[in-house]
């Protein structure tokens, strides 16, 4: 480190890491020791991490973030990107507490629950602790471990075995700024006992004012034959640096579907991905992300193809202008044995202006040998000849810009389960692309 | 109805059109036929105003109006329309919401109230019938994955749809066997009306054995070198381009 680095970087977030929550099981505290000495050791990731080479992260080191406190927000702070008010069940953490005010619970079905994370330590703890941070990966990935070291609160989703949850189940985490920096380490927990099935929806909104550090981190465990689909939905305010990730552990059978749909922060990372852990495990990884003027998009996706017979599908797609930068890195391992791997990615990114850039990347480690793995790339821009044809018809540019950029959008958008929070999304997503990203020429 | 005096244009700094004269009335249909490297398709695209190709010389006008001063989607507006050569596949834009949109556009700039969803369904049933496409063609992505007789059914069917003042068949004939061929003829030749014009560009005279020109031109080298009458066609089938071209190269 040079001499000249602020004295921050020396220890960052040396002022998040004192936390320690009271009366806390044993077995959690030994876990944040380990996530806190892991977040010591590893340190802020820099360009010479070859998972963060395109992302810079290395100036939050100077921004002085102390753990958001606990913060009034109010029923106006939920239209965030317009999924609170679409959905029934809503659970609300704002700076990573739960906020029973502003959640409702009503409409869960029997063998449904969302508790707060603090209480179900207290009452369930041997339910979590098979799980907690064992399924994302503490000891290799600095935030995650960051988070399990800090996180006061979050949310617990637990279905029992062959429930099927009729109505989608909303977390939304709601960062509330009071101007000084704040760091929100939001969690999440579903556990999904064999053959239960639901929708579950974490949206990411923020108001007030200030920088903001939000590090999410969710775990999903899947027994066999369960079903999950996951939609993530980052709204954030420009101002806010957003570091997610979402690690899904998949049993013989069970299948997760992860949707993810980044729209705001000034940079956003992703680490998304599943361990297929039993035969016939299935994952389906979608992304859609919009970026324009600085801001900066990652999404590091990964496969863990543990045992044979697991298909997975892989679809990322980004639109980009101004001046915005994307990262996409998908990394897909076949383990040893696991035979009859049939995984496929593709990234496709639409570039509006010269000043976009996109970086992405496959990366396949294959160590069986009767395997099917593909992949493949494309970074373009709006149809010449489609613009052409559009406008031949008598559809204005604007117009024919508008139709192409959004049926490049639609395929990700058209998968989103449960009709209300597709079409709250798609209203949110036009209104952004409409509004800050269909430059004209 | 179009006026076309002295028109040359290029792409990338060569000149393809070398100086084109033509006028069109209400009611017509004229072929344009010509070799490959005439400046056929050159002529069309510039026409419907393709950016591509650089205006360098001369006016067009439809109906008194200026068509090279005015962007692609005004053109359409003032009721041009180009049945292309190559239609263009647009993944993820269904047809009956790509033409709902182009036909609102082109009625709002008329002054006309925008069609709702029922009658323009019902109206554009009615126009299937004219190409004989199946309704499953309305709710697919605009040409994709159509096989190329599709594609150019697809193409008579806007035009029915958009109801234009002037249509320009951009080699509409090639690639369709002769089934396909005549249903295609068909439709054009149920458009044909008196207050509309249709300019045929073609390489071959078997379509026009379907639709029967008017007035018949041939471009060789960027220029109008023939016009005359039907027979000007046939002429071309028996004898072939060569003799045009040594009369212009001489």
């Amino acid at each position: 480190m040079s001499a000249g680095a602020p004295a921050a970087q020396a220890r960052p977030f040396a002022a998040l890491l004192a936390h320690a929550l009271p009366g806390e099981p044993a077995w959690l505290a030994a876990l944040r020791s380990r996530g806190r000495a892991r977040f010591e050791t590893l340190g802020l990731p820099g360009p010479g991490d070859e998972d963060w080479r395109q992302t810079n992260v290395r100036p939050l080191a100077g921004i002085p973030f102390a753990l958001a406190g606990a913060a009034e927000a109010s029923a106006a702070d939920l239209s965030g990107p317009g999924i609170a008010s679409a959905l029934p069940v809503r659970f609300v953490l704002v700076n990573g507490r739960f906020d029973a005010g502003l959640s409702t619970r009503d409409g869960l079905a029997a063998g449904v629950s969302v508790s707060d994370l603090a209480t179900a330590l207290r009452t369930a703890p041997s339910e979590i602790e098979p799980h907690l941070g064992r399924i994302a990966p503490i000891d290799e990935a600095p935030f995650a471990a960051l988070n399990t070291a800090t996180f006061v609160d979050g949310a617990l989703v637990r279905l029992g075995e062959n429930v099927v949850s009729s109505e989608p189940i909303h977390i939304l985490h709601l960062t509330v700024g009071s101007g000084a920096p704040a760091a929100v380490s939001s969690r999440t927990l579903v556990l999904a006992a064999p053959g239960s099935s639901a929708v579950v929806v974490e949206t990411f909104a923020g108001s007030g004012s200030g920088p903001a550090l939000t590090n999410a981190v969710t775990e999903i465990v899947l027994g066999a034959h369960a079903r999950i689909e996951h939609v993530k939905v980052q709204a954030e305010p420009e101002e806010t640096w957003h570091i997610g990730a979402l690690a899904g552990h998949v049993a013989r059978g069970g299948c997760l579907r992860s949707h993810n749909v980044s729209l705001g922060a000034r940079l956003a990372r992703n680490d998304i991905g599943a361990r297929l852990d039993g035969e016939g495990a299935e994952c389906v990884l979608y992304g859609l992300y919009l970026a324009d003027g600085a801001q900066h998009v990652d999404n590091h996706t990964w496969l863990d193809h543990a045992k044979p017979h697991c298909p997975s599908w892989e679809v990322y797609k980004g639109v980009l202008a101004g001046r915005a930068r994307a990262v996409f890195n998908g990394r897909i391992v076949v383990r040893e044995g696991a035979q009859k791997t049939d995984a496929k990615q593709s990234n496709k990114n639409l570039i509006l202006s010269e000043g976009a850039t996109v970086h992405t990347r496959p990366q396949l480690e294959i160590h069986a040998n009767d395997v099917k793995c593909t992949h493949g790339a494309t970074i373009g821009r709006l149809d010449a000849a489609a613009l052409f044809y559009l406008r031949s018809r008598g559809i204005g540019e604007a117009a024919a810009r508008d139709l192409l950029i959004h049926a490049f959008a639609d395929d990700i958008l058209a998968k989103i389960p449960a009709a209300a929070v597709r079409e709250a999304l798609a209203s949110a997503l036009y209104g952004r692309l409409e509004r800050d990203l269909a430059v004209r020429p | 109805m179009l006026k076309i005096e002295s028109l040359r244009a290029a792409v990338h700094g060569t000149e393809i059109l070398k100086g084109i004269d033509l006028s069109v009335r209400a009611g017509e249909v004229h072929a344009i036929m010509g070799p490959n490297g005439s400046g056929k398709s050159t002529l069309a695209q510039v026409l419907a105003g393709r950016e591509s190709y650089e205006v360098t010389g001369g006016t067009v006008t439809l109906d008194g109006k200026d068509l090279l001063g005015m962007p692609p989607e005004d053109r359409a507006r003032e009721g041009l329309f180009l049945a292309f050569q190559y239609p263009v596949e647009i993944p993820g834009v269904t047809n009956i919401y790509f033409l709902k949109a182009a036909l609102n556009a082109i009625r709002k700039h008329r002054g006309e109230p925008e069609m709702d969803a029922i009658d323009f369904l019902a109206y554009v049933r009615e126009r299937m019938k004219l190409v004989e496409m199946d309704e499953s063609f309305l709710n697919r992505s605009v040409n994709e994955g159509f096989s190329g007789g599709e594609k150019k059914r697809n193409e008579i069917f806007q035009m029915a749809v958009l109801d234009p003042k002037l249509a320009i068949l951009d080699e509409t004939d090639s690639g369709l066997d002769i089934d396909a061929l005549k249903i295609v003829a068909a439709g054009v030749n149920a458009m044909r009306a008196p207050d509309r014009a249709i300019v045929v560009v073609t390489h071959y005279q078997r379509l026009l054995d379907y639709i029967v020109p008017d007035r018949v031109h041939v471009l060789a080298d960027g220029r109008i070198v023939r016009s005359g009458d039907r027979s000007l066609a046939l002429e071309l089938e028996k004898k072939g381009y060569a003799w045009l071209e040594e009369g212009v190269a001489g």
